[in-house]
């Protein structure tokens, strides 16, 4: 089948692309566009780690077609920093070594970050259910609910 | 929290136990780490596996010509490609057997599980390669499947493999494994209290988010270049090169970042099949495994069923104990009996002990190591049967632990005579903690019941072969590369020793991993043997390099290289004596390098030894939802001996994430399989791991007892945290509800079940 001219914005630029009808959001970030810090660990929306934005709305990008991102705002890992400045959630991941391996690591921080949008100061139960989209099976979550509330509070001071 | 109890601790030590920013960490929250579906090559095409669809099936013959005539299709490869090890000798790498993995890689005589690789093929994108593999014709010889333990052990059973014999006659059981202290039925014959009980688990998946992917390289000249994730590159180019007969001189095996293990990566599966598809076209090949795939044909770790019997006196000294562990191979042999043969009554002083464990194959995909291969499913059973025998003496269960703890001089069954045991310490720790003294609130609401559990374990550890290099930059910095691959942290924990052992700011030493051709030979990252071994390795590479500083300021002093001192990144003469010179700073001497004798650096290559074992103690509280039957983990503290935490975070990481996998293991993960012998949750969705709201905060409590055969005093971490769970929630499971699960996962349903049928 023909592929489908797709303009969009991912991470606040304009961008052009080719995809096929069938093919996911995650595919083309990852094969078409070289984004491959969107992770995929199961193509089938269970585990998490390819969490993006798509205006605004935390979705799993293995489950969005890639034609839908037309006209649409993504938003990826590749964009969380700004320049050399790490997002709050970044640097409290590394300040409280909330990873272990890292694979899980930008979909957490992704849904994190939409968790915190919503919910500026989210309990620990919270916080659980905000990322249980999120599998993570090297650090048992502790220290990443630990960074997500650490970033919270550090976030709502300085707003 | 942290224990200290050892006056070897260096109090003013500047960097080793400090909470330092991990060297790998910008790049893994930014998403620019490299993992190892993340790599491409221009000209690269892509390769996907045909797998069997029978669980067992004779293959009487594949005929790939209408897959190679579809137009993009550039290579197939089958069983024939890949070298045979035939079954009558035995080829070892480490503890793998070549017979057994030239067939997990690619079925020969028969695919012996539903997933099994058949053919592989390589065409321009992943639509054309799946597309070929449906027109591969196999021609199958269905036979009958065999998935159970109990199925496969009966004289009746379908025999997977004609050369496996057990007592004379063809069997399942393809191998035994044997522990044996004392005389255990005399042992028996002397006891006040015998408890036997039998204990079943299934087989559960490692889990790792990173689906197994490589891609490989394979160039006119012969020689390979491979990127893929695992848990030792060096195993990666020995396996490759034994399956594809490219020797390992031609072949490179770049580490990626590795996106988990837990033990699954310390084999192969696509590698050898990439390597000489790409052989084949003449082109780049990638391959990435699907979630479905990895569930069904990677891992898992063993099911077992297992009988323990532990007799005790009045007085709660254990005087014996026999185990039975049938545990489950996969497809082929080489389950992990070690685990539970060695570990299940290591903690313990009993005098007569009988391990046995039994090998059994059936058809499912061939188990992997996972994170204390076996012992934790042994540690359920006598854990569950320790709980059993304290509760019929009216003893406290924790007070019976300690009565029996493996002292110094104690022999284990397995053979050692432990030098020192660190066992009561973890016991008297979980004791003294304000969790095990607080209050249990047990019927907080109607329906629910809360329960509190107790459980210990016991690692072996490893040592093994390392190798790094220290090098300093001209500009006076630090580059140190070792040989293993970074699971959780590794590189953060050599940067602290380094920074402290020449006395630089920790931000201006940085820790590569190198690929085969870069750094010497290292074992895998497994046996919780890294952090131990490469910090080994680290401080001799260190020390020579600090020797080279010294002489190289001795010869711009013009004095003995033994009148000069190096301390905090300095090199001073050594006394008065030695004469009046400024400090030399490491920038200086990097900057007179080539002056005085020429590029500074140092490597070394070791088999490292003085591992000693782990020991571990957890409670646990749970609340039991009566109604639903769900068991829910309220609170759960560690507490382990962890040697030297070198840096902090990444040890009470690993505690935490083991408990985790524990709970998991206890509660919700299982392999279930329908009738045709295929497995049914092959998805995250199904397969139930712990997910961050089923959870709470785990205390890990670090008992810091320098192990006193290594130079910073470091005792492997990160295995023995996942053996006490299992029996730790079972035991508070009990405590809640007043009845014994004698097999896991304590899932919903079969709460229910036993809630309702009493």
């Amino acid at each position: 089948m023909a592929k489908t001219h797709i303009s969009t914005s991912i991470n606040g630029e304009p961008v052009e692309f080719l995809a096929d009808p069938g093919s996911s959001l995650l595919d083309a970030l990852r094969n078409t566009l070289g984004l491959t810090g969107t992770k995929e660990g199961c193509g089938t929306g269970d585990c998490g780690a390819c969490s993006v934005t798509v205006d605004g709305r935390l979705v799993c990008s293995c489950l969005v077609l890639a034609v839908e991102a037309e006209g649409a705002e993504i938003a990826t890992i590749e964009g969380m920093a700004q320049g050399e400045a790490l997002h709050p959630l970044q640097r409290k991941f590394l300040e409280m070594a909330a990873l272990q391996c890292g694979i899980c690591t930008p979909g957490v921080l992704i849904s994190a970050r939409a968790l915190l949008e919503k919910n500026p100061n989210p309990t620990e139960t919270e916080v659980r259910f905000g990322l249980a989209g999120n599998l993570c099976r090297c650090t048992g979550y502790d220290k990443i609910v630990r960074a997500v509330m650490e970033a919270a509070a550090e976030m709502r001071e300085t707003v | 929290m942290n224990v200290i109890t050892d006056k070897l601790r260096v109090e003013d030590n500047k960097w080793i136990g400090q909470r330092t920013i991990r060297p790998d960490g910008a790049d893994k929250v930014t998403g620019r780490a490299s993992y190892a579906a993340d790599n491409t090559m221009p000209g690269m095409i892509w390769g996907k596996v045909l797998r069997s669809p029978h669980a067992h099936a004779r293959i009487r013959s594949i005929d790939t010509s209408k897959a190679e005539a579809l137009p993009g299709v550039k290579a197939v490869v089958t069983a024939k490609d890949i070298v045979d090890f035939p079954l009558e000798t035995s080829v070892m790498l480490g503890i793998q057997d070549m017979r057994w993995m030239c067939r997990n890689v690619m079925a020969r005589e028969k695919a012996l599980f539903h997933g099994h690789p058949v053919a592989a093929v390589a065409a321009i994108n992943e639509e054309v390669a799946a597309a070929a593999c449906a027109l591969i014709a196999v021609d199958y010889e269905v036979l009958p499947h065999v998935i159970e333990i109990e199925d496969a052990i009966r004289d009746d059973a379908p025999i997977l493999h004609d050369f496996a014999k057990f007592e004379g006659k063809p069997s399942n059981i393809a191998g035994t494994m044997t522990a044996k202290l004392g005389d255990v039925e005399a042992g028996f014959a002397e006891a006040d209290i015998v408890v036997e009980r039998t204990f079943r688990t299934r087989p559960i998946h490692q889990g790792y988010i990173e689906p197994q992917a490589c891609t490989v390289s394979y160039s006119a000249d012969g020689r390979a270049t491979i990127w893929s994730s695992s848990q030792g590159q060096f195993m990666v180019r020995a396996m490759t090169s034994l399956l594809t007969g490219v020797p390992q001189s031609n072949i490179r095996a770049i580490p990626a970042e590795i996106g988990g293990g837990f033990g699954a990566k310390t084999i192969i599966y696509l590698e050898p099949v990439a390597l000489l598809l790409s052989k084949k076209s003449g082109r780049p090949v990638k391959m990435v495994m699907t979630r479905e795939e990895v569930m069904r044909a990677t891992g898992p770790t063993s099911g077992s069923f297992s009988t323990v019997k532990i007799g005790a006196k009045k007085d709660g000294t254990f005087v014996a104990a026999k185990g039975d562990f049938y545990i489950q191979a996969g497809c082929l042999p080489g389950g992990p009996l070690r685990g539970p043969v060695g570990c299940s009554f290591a903690p313990y002083d009993i005098p007569n002990v009988l391990s046995v464990g039994y090998d059994v194959v059936s058809n499912r995909s061939k188990v992997a190591a996972y994170r204390a291969p076996g012992a934790p499913l042994g540690a359920y059973a006598a854990e569950c049967v320790i709980d059993e025998i304290a509760e019929q003496l009216g003893m406290d269960p924790l007070e019976l632990r300690l009565k029996n703890t493996a002292r110094s001089g104690t022999k284990a069954a397995y053979g050692a005579t432990f030098a020192k045991v660190t066992f009561e310490e973890t016991i008297e720790a979980i004791r003294d903690h304000e969790h095990y003294k607080a209050p249990l609130d047990r019927n907080p609401r109607p329906g629910v019941k809360r329960g509190r559990g107790l459980a210990s374990g016991f690692w072996y550890n490893a040592g093994g072969e390392s190798s790094a290099q220290v090098n300093i930059t001209e500009d006076g910095n630090v580059v140190v590369t070792t040989g293993h691959p970074d699971v959780g942290g590794s590189r953060a924990s050599i940067a602290n020793v380094t920074a402290e052992l020449l006395g630089v700011d920790h931000g201006r030493v940085s820790v590569l991993i190198g690929d085969t051709a870069s750094i010497g030979y290292s074992n895998l990252t497994g046996g919780s043997r890294v952090t131990f071994a490469s910090a080994m390795v680290v401080t001799q590479s260190a020390e020579k390099v600090i020797g080279q500083l010294k002489e190289r300021a001795a010869k711009i002093w013009k004095i003995d290289p033994e009148a000069v001192h190096w301390e905090n990144g300095e090199a001073r003469p050594a006394g008065p004596n030695a004469g009046q010179f400024p400090p030399l700073s490491l920038a200086d001497l990097a900057a007179k390098a080539s002056e005085t004798g020429g590029p500074i650096g140092a490597g070394v290559q070791l088999n490292t030894a003085g591992a000693e074992p782990g020991f571990a103690t957890h409670v646990v509280d749970v609340e039991v939802d009566v109604d639903l039957g769900i068991v829910r983990v309220l609170r759960y503290t560690a507490a382990q001996d962890v040697g030297r935490a070198l840096h902090p975070s990444y040890v009470e990481g690993q505690i935490q994430g083991g408990v985790v996998q524990g709970i998991g293991w206890a509660l919700s993960e299982e392999y279930l399989y329908d009738r045709q012998g295929r497995l049914e949750n092959a998805g995250f969705l199904d397969y139930r791991m712990p997910v961050c709201s089923d959870v709470p905060m785990i205390e890990a409590v670090m008992l810091e007892i320098p192990n006193p055969k290594h130079p910073q005093g470091v005792r492997g971490v990160g295995e023995a945290p996942i053996v006490p769970p299992l029996a730790a929630i079972a035991n508070a499971v009990h405590d809640a509800l007043g009845t014994r699960f004698y097999s896991l996962p304590m899932s919903p349903p079969k709460v229910l079940e036993r809630l309702d049928g009493g």
